[in-house]
């Protein structure tokens, strides 16, 4: 890695510190070689009303997602998008977002399954960088557009399917949306239009633990000890579990999985991006209800 | 028979007309524009409906008074979209006649263009709060 890591040491106590940034750190590099900053939106129009000087966006609902079938774009789509954008296969991308990163951590993910070396989330994302008065700018940002690679997409290693959320039934899956999804109390009013899937419930066996809970109040990630008593302590994991996440459709549990990866050091911990618009549709899977 | 008042066809022609940039510069233009909450509701926003199907807190509420609508809504600044959102259909709600109001199609908002530059589930959002606003209305109405 050519751009050292932040040494901040909260940072030093995660599993992977060399995979997040603070925004000091982010305003002492913004205009350091090598180095693309992405912003990664819930809200398509933020970036547009201001940004961090010089970053470019990456929405991951037209950029990310085959706009087709539901899938992520190709190799030959991503190397378009992000030579676009500036980004060659060794450059540091650090990634922020609104949400408490939450769609930064999306985006993160799909760089992840086109195995993009070096790819950080700034700490707080959007929001810390807002709060403490640093600049934004509305202004284009102008893009010298690089030459990024077609790479294939490797789905194996951290994304899960259908197929592989049945066979997982037993073995450790955190679920992440709220409580009331999880218990599949919804209640469904005339007029009230339906959300995503036919059935609520959560997949049996699957530990909630909502996503926002990894997130302190100003968007960082809790310390390592916090989230060790979260998801080792309150859901039972345990070090060198093969994991599942999902919540939706998948974004939130980007989230978690970014959590587990690369601040516990859980190893293969997949993200279940078809969740529960997926599986709550889905003819004869088995549900369970309530808390 | 359901009909698209003046305001909203000339919201949707404005939209039409521009290619994708000036679109989201149109939509930020009415996010900017959402009206404050008048005195009396402003501290009594758990009058308010919450809209469930977009991600961003934004509640909604109507009035009907002489068989005419007024709405109300209110979003976070950080959330231009769903502010642009509420901001159209405010604006061209308010004033409307109860029958003119729920005349408005409820595919409206998947008519402006927005479907591939925003994404259909962020514009879906948008049809949340149009049923929303309409269901109020019919049942504040006086029979």
């Amino acid at each position: 890695m050519s751009i050292p890591a932040d040494s901040t040491s909260k940072f030093n106590e995660y599993a992977h510190p060399e995979t997040i940034v603070s925004t000091e750190w982010l305003a002492q590099n913004l205009n350091t070689p090598g180095v693309v900053v992405v912003e990664s939106d819930e809200d398509v129009l933020l970036y547009e009303i201001g940004h961090i000087p010089g970053s470019v966006k990456i929405d991951w609902h037209t950029d990310l997602n085959d706009p087709v079938v539901r899938d992520y774009v190709q190799g030959e789509a991503f190397a378009r998008l992000l030579s676009s954008k500036g980004i060659s296969r060794d450059t540091t991308v650090i990634i922020y977002g609104d949400k408490s990163n939450w769609w930064a951590a999306y985006a993160l993910w799909v760089f992840k399954l086109f195995g993009h070396p070096d790819v950080r989330l700034l700490d707080g994302g959007r929001d810390k960088w807002i709060a403490e008065g640093r600049e934004l700018t509305s202004e284009a940002t102008v893009v010298t557009p690089a030459s990024y690679p077609v790479i294939d997409r490797d789905d194996a290693a951290i994304r899960a399917f259908l197929p592989d959320a049945l066979a997982h039934i037993g073995k450790p899956m955190i679920d992440v949306r709220s409580p009331e999804e999880f218990s599949g109390e919804r209640t469904h009013m005339p007029s009230y239009p339906e959300e995503g899937a036919l059935r609520g419930g959560h997949i049996p066996g699957a530990a909630s633990v909502p996503w926002s809970r990894a997130a302190n109040e100003d968007a960082t990630f809790k310390n390592r000890s916090d989230l060790e008593a979260l998801y080792l302590g309150e859901a039972g994991l345990k070090p060198g579990d093969d994991i599942i996440a999902y919540c939706r459709i998948g974004e939130r549990s980007s989230h978690t999985w970014f959590v587990l990866t690369y601040l516990l050091g859980f190893e293969g911990v997949r993200n279940y991006d078809g969740s529960w618009t997926e599986y709550g549709s889905a003819v004869r899977v088995p549900i369970e209800k309530g808390a | 028979m359901t009909t698209l008042p003046d305001a909203l066809r000339e919201t949707q022609e404005d939209f039409l007309a521009l290619g994708d940039n000036d679109k989201l510069q149109l939509l930020i233009e009415f996010s900017g524009e959402l009206p404050a909450l008048p005195e009396r509701y402003a501290d009594h926003t758990e009058l308010f409906e919450k809209v469930e199907e977009c991600q961003s807190p934004v509640f909604i509420f109507c009035e009907v008074e002489d068989n005419t609508v007024s709405v109300f809504a209110t979003a976070p600044e950080q959330a231009p979209t769903t502010r642009g959102f509420a901001s159209i259909l405010v604006q061209g709600l308010t004033g409307l006649s109860v029958t003119d109001a729920l005349n408005i199609p409820d595919d409206f908002p998947s008519t402006l263009g927005l479907n591939q530059l925003i994404s259909p589930l962020r514009v879906r959002g948008m049809t949340g709060m149009l049923w929303r606003m309409k269901r109020q209305i019919r049942e504040k109405a006086p029979v």
